[in-house]
């Protein structure tokens, strides 16, 4: 798989306060990334680091295993951060163009992009006469300027109306299936949810968990599982009444639970269809428990 | 580089405040033109500037570059406000992410900085010799061209000049407090001087040694005064039993003290940009 963006122990301290510790993931090509966590708990800093606007403190990042500089990798990234930002004496298409000079890349698309946000009636006014919805549309069809390899969102829907955050999570649906690489940083829980596939939690700086968002998901918890012979063990898994879906990544089984069930059971299960385990975890519902007091928010589902 | 110029033109075309000024300060020069049309009827006397000897070559060129450099302070608004206005729309974050570097975005300011002054002292290049075509005594070739040097000053002093500018832009990231501490450090810098020429070193020339180390001063004492330079008032100088004693000549000792200057502007921006979290 293309990795996109690495992180490595990416830490920013201002004067005493670390606003980022350790942090430590990684983008991979063709995935919706959300990184989740309260107001505060160094998401746009993390953000800001990778793309060339805060100085880090220590650590690593590379962009596209490191192939480039910083400022030439962001020239085939997306990204808006918190408030669109655009020269409030200049129209929409003449702000793009802009972009485009900078990014070096031929100002033909402009009008295809600003029909993605639908903006393409509006592109000759100022950009100052636009409302807080109609700019962030505009935001995410500058970043689309370039055809990115990752578009990176932090808080899009941040002070919109209902209408326009429904626009703009449309927008970003379009664009995930597309097959745009996405990296999403958002304060709500739902919206994490209903966009992404992958999911990294911070709080306070720290990272609380990555990996995806389906087994955050499992109101039962889930297991987690290894053996020698993997295909039975699925086998035997997918047959089992008290488990609703397996999936295996990276050589470990994920088990998502039906109902509850504890970690012996399984065990004497699975040893008694003549299979031995070699690693068992069963992680309950602290996830989702994280989520709520990061998120302060009750469960939709 | 002609990228650069290209994202930092496509910035200013649109603006119509930048516009207004930096119209406005070329159509100023031209009015230098204007003082020829001064006249004075002192009874049966009449004065008329024109005929007093400012436009004759090559003086013209002392006097035009010193009375055009008064004007800077028009562009000198549009660089602080270049600066400055990245940063309250907060679309000098935007350019980063982007795609421009820092060093790229430094260097975008600095080469309109450039240009700003290259256009200046062209301009003033042209309305100078169209008028010293018309009025001057001597329309001579080789006279004409004589002391370029002046010219030279002045596109150093012009761009001295708004590298402070925009590093005050960058430092300050409020175009009229900016302006305000322009005006705040000229001041500081003749308090300075006042207290060594008259406190310190009284009765000694180190005092004007010192200060002509100072940013604005090393800029404006690149070129001086003309007016004592004129033959009426040497003229009537001579009459009074005074004797002005001068030198009006550039000094490349002095250039390169607002070239340093400038070098110092343009790294202490970068530095700046480099240092701090947006």
């Amino acid at each position: 798989m293309e990795t996109i963006l690495s992180l490595k122990d990416l830490t920013k301290k201002y004067g005493a306060l670390t606003a980022v510790d350790k942090l430590s993931f990684t983008i991979e090509k063709g995935n919706v990334y959300g990184i989740l966590g309260p107001n505060g708990s160094g998401k746009s800093t993390t953000l800001g680091m990778v793309l060339n606007v805060v100085n880090k403190t220590s650590g690593e990042f590379a962009w596209f295993n490191g192939n480039t500089d910083t400022h030439e990798a962001l020239k085939k990234v997306g990204a808006i951060i918190e408030h669109p930002n655009f020269y409030p004496y200049m129209t929409a298409a003449q702000n793009l163009a802009l972009v485009c000079k900078i990014k070096d890349v031929p100002k033909d698309k402009i009008d295809e992009k600003l029909e993605i946000v639908g903006l393409l009636d509006r592109k000759d006014s100022k950009f100052r006469t636009f409302s807080l919805g109609m700019k962030q549309r505009l935001a995410i069809a500058s970043a689309l300027l370039n055809d990115p390899k990752i578009l990176i969102l932090d808080e899009p829907t941040n002070g919109l109306d209902p209408q326009g955050i429904h626009q703009i999570r449309e927008i970003i649906r379009k664009i995930a299936a597309g097959g745009t690489t996405i990296l999403l940083a958002s304060h709500l829980l739902d919206e994490v949810e209903k966009v992404c596939s992958h999911v990294v939690i911070i709080r306070n700086g720290k990272k609380l968990y990555s990996g995806p968002v389906d087994a955050i998901n499992a109101s039962h918890g889930f297991f987690e599982l290894q053996a020698k012979n993997m295909k039975l063990l699925q086998e035997l898994l997918i047959a089992h009444p008290g488990i609703e879906n397996v999936s295996e990544k990276e050589n470990i089984v994920t088990a998502i639970l039906k109902e509850p069930m504890d970690a012996e059971t399984i065990n004497e299960y699975l040893f008694e269809k003549g299979l031995s385990l070699s690693y068992l975890v069963k992680r309950k519902e602290s996830l989702e428990e994280q989520f709520l007091t990061l998120t302060n928010q009750t469960p939709s589902a | 580089m002609l990228r650069l110029l290209e994202i930092e033109y496509h910035k200013l075309r649109y603006s119509r405040s930048a516009k207004i000024l930096v119209f406005t300060y070329f159509i100023l020069i031209t009015f230098i033109a204007l003082i020829a049309s001064i006249e004075f009827n002192l009874g049966a006397i009449n004065f008329r500037v024109a005929d007093q000897g400012i436009f004759n070559f090559p003086y013209i060129w002392h006097f035009n570059s010193y009375i055009a450099a008064l004007l800077k302070l028009f562009l000198a608004i549009v660089i602080v406000s270049m600066m400055s206005n990245e940063y309250s729309n907060r679309t000098l974050k935007q350019n980063l992410i982007d795609g421009l570097s820092k060093k790229e975005f430094i260097a975008s300011k600095f080469l309109t900085v450039t240009v700003f002054s290259l256009i200046s002292t062209l301009f003033l290049f042209i309305v100078s010799l169209i008028l010293g075509l018309s009025f001057s005594d001597f329309t001579e070739a080789s006279i004409i061209f004589s002391d370029m040097e002046y010219m030279i000053a002045y596109f150093v002093k012009l761009t001295g000049f708004f590298a402070f500018c925009m590093f005050l832009g960058i430092l300050i990231k409020r175009s009229a407090f900016a302006l305000g501490f322009l005006f705040i450090w000229w001041i500081l810098e003749s308090i300075v001087y006042g207290v060594l020429k008259w406190q310190i070193f009284r009765d000694s020339e180190i005092a004007d040694n010192i200060a002509r180390f100072f940013p604005l001063e090393s800029m404006s004492n690149l070129i001086k005064e003309p007016f004592s330079r004129l033959s009426a008032v040497q003229t009537a100088a001579t009459q009074l039993g005074s004797e002005f004693d001068k030198d009006y000549g550039i000094h490349w000792d002095q250039l390169l003290i607002v070239i340093f200057w400038t070098t110092i502007f343009v790294f202490l921006s970068y530095r700046l940009l480099k240092k701090r979290d947006l």
